[in-house]
């Protein structure tokens, strides 16, 4: 018997595999551009194709967050956390979206072929313009960069439910059953 | 069942060692993802300081390439006659297909005003646009062979090739101790010392030096070496009026206005044994060659305005059936093009914090 609601089974497989894989695409997107060894060309294999991928499923985890409730927060938690916990969240669904399409948005105005590998070919989103990749790229530097300090952010947060609240916010998501 | 009211019980045991795991977790995350992204690394050779060494040698000349500043567009197509369609599955080499080309013929150096004559050698990038959507791009240069093999070994060598701030030239002893303790560096050397400037782009072969593969239908990879052969014959002994330091431009677009001009796509099969992860070992004469098609070029345009300008000519960006080989220098280049494009474009572009293109600084 858990102690307190968790979020539907469907909801937590999709948040730690997207979790796993945005944490991979983080790193490798951090690395592919800091580097000019031959890793730079196998991680930017995996960068496009793990990129779409996390993008279709962001949008079918969008789709079942605004169809399935998730567990109240805690009663007695400040309303500023309620708050910072809601806007992260939200700012989280944001940015697993629109992080991909900048990307691809990027690469299309930088009049690059969108490969996925396999002879797998995405069209272009925008129309061939240097000043608007320019741009874009600037943009998906940045986004990626709040992308990691929300993540940090949500990652301190939901340890500190966990280890120093204990209020089953973590469990929630873990699926954890509390010792009777 | 029935979910309880969540509470919280007061601070827990050991809540400062609770609140040290917490920040360590955090930190321990951030620092991984700064030693990745190479803000805790600073030895390491980014993209970054690859192009940078590239600015400090050529000076800053916002909107321009840091290399190979200097040169035109030109456009074309490529004739292929199909007798590469068994090495490669690639779509361009079948027999008959005609696919379109966005070229630019440019000389090394990242001074878009240096005299034509102040190298010997010529580059021809290329970008094919297949009918599907994909593309191969090539960046080659007339040269038998690369100085180095390694991107840390091209980086050193641009310190120690680089004009001293002092005298504006190059120091003779820090470029000796460089070559002599490379030794890869020696048949390049050898090359360069008896190469001349030529007075035409239109008679130069080009070559890709890097080596890749080509994988055919049956799934088989070919390792190959290309170059742009061209029918045009060599020239003789009249070359540009002395003090002409423009000359290829203005001799490309005569030639042009005379008709088009032709290389042949030769493809070059390695045997076995020959290096492929190597630009500093040229493959030995004699090995097995496929002419894939003609290259034929009948327009030329100034880089400022023409379509080869918005180009980041990334040697990796290869078609279905031409594949990278574990040359170290093909990744190098993808990333310090991708660096350089994105240094222009941003100055295209007006982005906070680069040069306005016209604010050069020589």
């Amino acid at each position: 018997m858990s102690r307190f609601a968790t979020f539907h089974p469907f909801a937590r497989v999709l948040h730690w595999l997207m979790a796993l894989m945005i944490l991979t695409m983080l790193f490798v997107g951090a690395g592919m551009v800091s580097t000019v060894e031959t890793k730079h060309d196998w991680l930017l294999a995996i960068h496009k194709p793990l990129g779409v991928t996390i993008f279709v499923l962001a949008l079918i985890r969008l789709g079942f967050r605004l169809t399935h409730r998730p567990p109240p927060l805690p009663a007695d938690m400040p309303a500023w956390q309620k708050l910072a916990a809601h806007g992260s969240h939200w700012l989280l669904y944001a940015l697993m979206i629109s992080l991909p399409l900048v990307g691809w948005g990027m690469l299309s105005a930088g009049n690059y072929p969108v490969t996925l590998g396999g002879g797998l070919l995405l069209p272009p989103i925008l129309p061939a313009d240097p000043v608007l990749f320019a741009w874009l790229r600037e943009a998906h530097r940045y986004l990626a960069w709040l992308f990691f300090l929300t993540f940090l952010l949500h990652m301190g947060a939901a340890l500190m439910h966990g280890l120093i609240r204990r209020d089953g916010v973590l469990q929630s998501m873990t699926g954890t059953r509390e010792p009777d | 069942m029935a979910q309880e009211p969540a509470k919280t019980s007061g601070p827990p045991a050991h809540a400062g060692w609770r609140w040290a795991l917490i920040g360590l977790a955090v930190a321990g995350v951030a620092a991984a993802f700064g030693y990745v992204g190479g803000w805790l690394a600073p030895h390491r050779l980014t993209p970054s300081r690859l192009v940078d060494t590239l600015q400090a040698s050529g000076g800053e000349h916002p909107g321009f390439r840091r290399n190979h500043a200097k040169g035109v567009c030109v456009a074309g197509r490529f004739e292929s006659n199909g007798a590469l369609a068994r090495y490669s599955a690639a779509t361009l080499f079948a027999a008959g297909a005609t696919t379109s080309v966005v070229g630019r013929l440019a000389i090394p150096g990242g001074n878009p005003y240096a005299p034509d004559s102040s190298v010997p050698i010529r580059s021809f990038a290329l970008r094919f646009d297949l009918p599907d959507g994909e593309q191969w791009r090539t960046g080659m240069n007339a040269m038998p062979l690369f100085p180095v093999s390694t991107p840390q070994a091209f980086y050193e060598m641009q310190l120690a090739t680089r004009p001293d701030p002092a005298t504006g030239k190059p120091d003779p002893a820090r470029a000796k101790a460089f070559f002599t303790s490379h030794p890869e560096t020696a048949a390049f050397l050898g090359w360069i010392k008896k190469a001349k400037p030529s007075a035409s782009y239109a008679t130069e072969t080009y070559r890709s030096i890097n080596a890749f593969y080509l994988r055919d239908a049956g799934g088989q990879r070919h390792a190959v070496r290309w170059m742009v052969v061209p029918e045009q014959p060599p020239e003789g002994d009249g070359g540009p009026a002395a003090g002409d330091t423009d000359y290829l431009a203005a001799d490309l677009s005569k030639r042009l206005a005379a008709g088009p001009l032709r290389w042949h796509l030769q493809m070059v099969l390695a045997a076995p044994g020959d290096p492929v992860d190597d630009a500093t070992r040229a493959w030995p004469d004699g090995r097995q060659m496929v002419d894939a098609g003609t290259l034929v070029i009948d327009g030329t345009q100034p880089q400022a305005d023409g379509p080869c300008r918005d180009v980041n000519y990334d040697p990796t960006i290869l078609p279905r059936g031409i594949e990278v080989s574990g040359d170290p220098l093909l990744a190098a280049r993808s990333a310090a093009y991708a660096d350089s494009y994105l240094r222009r474009t941003s100055e295209e572009a007006h982005v906070p914090g680069t040069a306005r293109p016209g604010e050069d600084k020589r």
